[in-house]
């Protein structure tokens, strides 16, 4: 069999000449700048969208559940020992510093105001959004998005809308719930283990902490819960395909959450010192 | 009665691959038509841009006014609850029942009440036998069944415009005959207009009023059936008679220099066969007659002018009363 193998033949007659713009090649350096634009537009689509109706409580409601079932109890579990840690850093400080009476106030700001919307964000982005993305990548590519958008309804409005509204009141709703576990856990090792006076740390706490503290930690939450549910979506809707593709989308929904939470929290820590007056000053 | 859709220079390409270019066709209000083409020629990306879910470069795709292509978003969707497409392998939702699958586009774009509902899916389920299955979920069924499945959920609302991408890959000849069957039943009943996307030269031979064949990046002819079934194209003959010799190989076009050896060691001996036209499927007894092959027959008669001598002589065959064809 001496018979070369078919080959392609040379290019059909290449008309782009004539009239036909040929699609420029995109640039890979600015591929970074065009997935964040993208990610922008989702996140602006379903801002716009969600105030659309029908609104879809049924899915809400099951979506809200489902991130609050798998997040709730590594929350709390986390949060003690992160009270912990933070109550006997400070608490070993403040003993150097002869402030010991400031423990309670000063463990109980870090732990609302940071720790606690970081975990919830951290835990919310890994247990709840990775399992959006792979739910939203799989349903792509057996193309049932496609089949829903043929079938004339909007996959965001249907899918997307509903799940960043869960991510959403779940990171809220568990905010308040690790900063009175992490406050607790913080209490219960100042004031047992490092041998702390009750009556001091209560009363640093009310002199130092201010209700625009757990303001801005609900806040914050909110903003890194819609983080969390429209990276976990976006990635979810453009998987590269195959199953592989999956997976990978996954992986950076969690990876891309960690980074933009940490830097949206620095910048949202930045903006709240400067603009509420720190109470003992 | 369903709706034209008119496809007028469309363009598509992935980066630097070209798809197809120039592609100009009209599908006709209410009749059956096929889209051929060998494996990988873009078909099931045709059949995605008519209903707007790729968008092509070029072009419009106009359907009852709005173009699915550049329209804007909320145009494309409220017409797209005229069309019924039925995906490959089903795309049925996995984490629900067949029943809900085919209950999702009532409950999505009715008010209707769920005995309603009910009626309406159990009544398309027995349409495409699957009584009995409607509460497994698509993971738990053959292959087969989530197309026919798929079926049922395309045809829930209604649909003036049905899409058929390949409805036999994966089933066996005797249900790919039924549901050959079905789809012409379902135009008599519905009048809908239909494109099937395939690669089955038995659906191609009996089911279509129209065919067009792509290939080599365009468009390589559409018009009345016959006008395919009689052609002399060289890969319109090679690709209906399922052979080796031709334009077409294994996986892109041949070149050049293979063709002429083929030619030279007389690859080209079945060219000269003439094809027979075999009739094509009439709707089951107690069907309506089908509207679409009426009008049909009034517009090849009218441009019997411009189609060449075989396909005239098959098409006068086929409407005189003794070579069967549409009576009446």
């Amino acid at each position: 069999m001496t018979a070369p193998l078919p080959v392609r033949p040379p290019a059909p007659p290449d008309d782009r000449a004539a009239g036909v713009p040929a699609a420029r090649e995109p640039s890979k350096l600015l591929a970074p700048l065009r997935e964040t634009g993208k990610l922008f537009a989702l996140a602006a689509a379903v801002t716009r969208v969600i105030f659309r109706r029908p609104f879809q409580l049924r899915e809400f409601i099951e979506q809200f559940w489902f991130v609050a079932s798998v997040t709730i109890l590594p929350a709390a579990l986390v949060s003690i020992p992160f009270g912990a840690v933070i109550a006997l850093q400070v608490g070993s400080l403040t003993q150097q510093l002869g402030a010991q009476s400031f423990t309670g106030g000063a463990s109980v700001l870090a732990v609302i105001q940071q720790a606690s919307p970081l975990i919830v964000a951290l835990l919310i982005a890994g247990a709840g959004g990775s399992a959006i993305c792979a739910d939203l990548g799989s349903r792509k590519i057996r193309e049932e998005l496609d089949a829903m958008e043929v079938m004339g309804v909007s996959p965001i409005q249907r899918l997307v809308v509903p799940r960043v509204l869960a991510t959403m009141l779940v990171a809220v709703l568990l905010n308040g719930m690790v900063s009175v576990v992490g406050t607790l856990g913080g209490y219960f090792f100042n004031v047992i283990m490092q041998g702390g006076t009750p009556g001091a740390y209560l009363a640093s706490f009310s002199a130092l902490a201010q209700l625009p503290d757990l303001y801005i930690s609900e806040l914050k939450a909110l903003i890194f819960g819609f983080i969390a549910g429209i990276v976990a979506a976006y990635r979810g809707l453009n998987p590269r395909g195959g199953p592989k593709g999956v997976g990978d989308a996954v992986n950076q929904s969690v990876v891309i959450t960690f980074m933009l939470l940490f830097f949206v929290n620095m910048v949202l820590t930045a903006i709240y010192l400067q603009i509420v007056p720190p109470k003992g000053g | 009665m369903g709706i034209e859709v008119v496809v007028e220079g469309l363009t598509k390409s992935f980066g630097k691959q070209n798809i197809w270019q120039d592609v100009t066709l009209t599908l006709p209000a209410g009749e059956v038509s096929v889209m051929l083409g060998p494996s990988g020629t873009g078909k099931t990306v045709f059949l995605k841009s008519i209903i707007g879910l790729l968008k092509p470069e070029r072009g419009r795709v106009l359907i009852d006014g709005v173009d699915m292509v550049g329209s804007p978003e909320r145009d494309i969707y409220e017409t797209r609850k005229l069309f019924g497409l039925m995906f490959q392998d089903g795309a049925l939702f996995g984490s629900m029942t067949l029943f809900d699958n085919i209950a999702f586009p009532l409950r999505e774009h009715t008010r209707k009440k769920e005995s309603e509902i009910r009626r309406i899916v159990m009544e398309r389920i027995e349409v495409v036998g699957l009584l009995g299955a409607e509460g497994k979920l698509p993971g738990e069924i053959s292959g087969g069944m989530r197309k026919r499945a798929g079926l049922a959920r395309a045809l829930v609302l209604d649909p003036q415009i049905i899409l058929c991408d390949e409805p036999d890959s994966g089933l066996d000849p005797v249900r790919t005959a039924y549901l050959s069957q079905l789809l012409i039943d379902l135009n008599a009943q519905i009048d809908a207009t239909m494109l099937i996307v395939t690669h089955n030269l038995d659906i191609a031979a009996t089911v279509p009023d129209n065919m067009g064949m792509l290939f080599r990046q365009g468009l390589v002819t559409f018009g009345p059936r016959e006008v395919l079934l009689t052609s002399e194209e060289p890969v319109v003959a090679q690709f209906l008679g399922g052979r080796r010799e031709g334009p077409i190989g294994m996986s892109e076009e041949k070149d050049a220099a293979t063709l002429a050896r083929e030619q030279l060691s007389g690859g080209g001996d079945h060219a000269g066969q003439p094809r027979t036209v075999v009739p094509q499927l009439e709707p089951s007894p107690g069907m309506p007659v089908r509207q679409g092959a009426l009008r049909r027959r009034e517009r090849v008669l009218g441009m019997m002018a411009q189609l060449p001598e075989a396909a005239r002589t098959a098409i006068m065959r086929s409407y005189s009363p003794a070579g069967g064809g549409v009576t009446g």
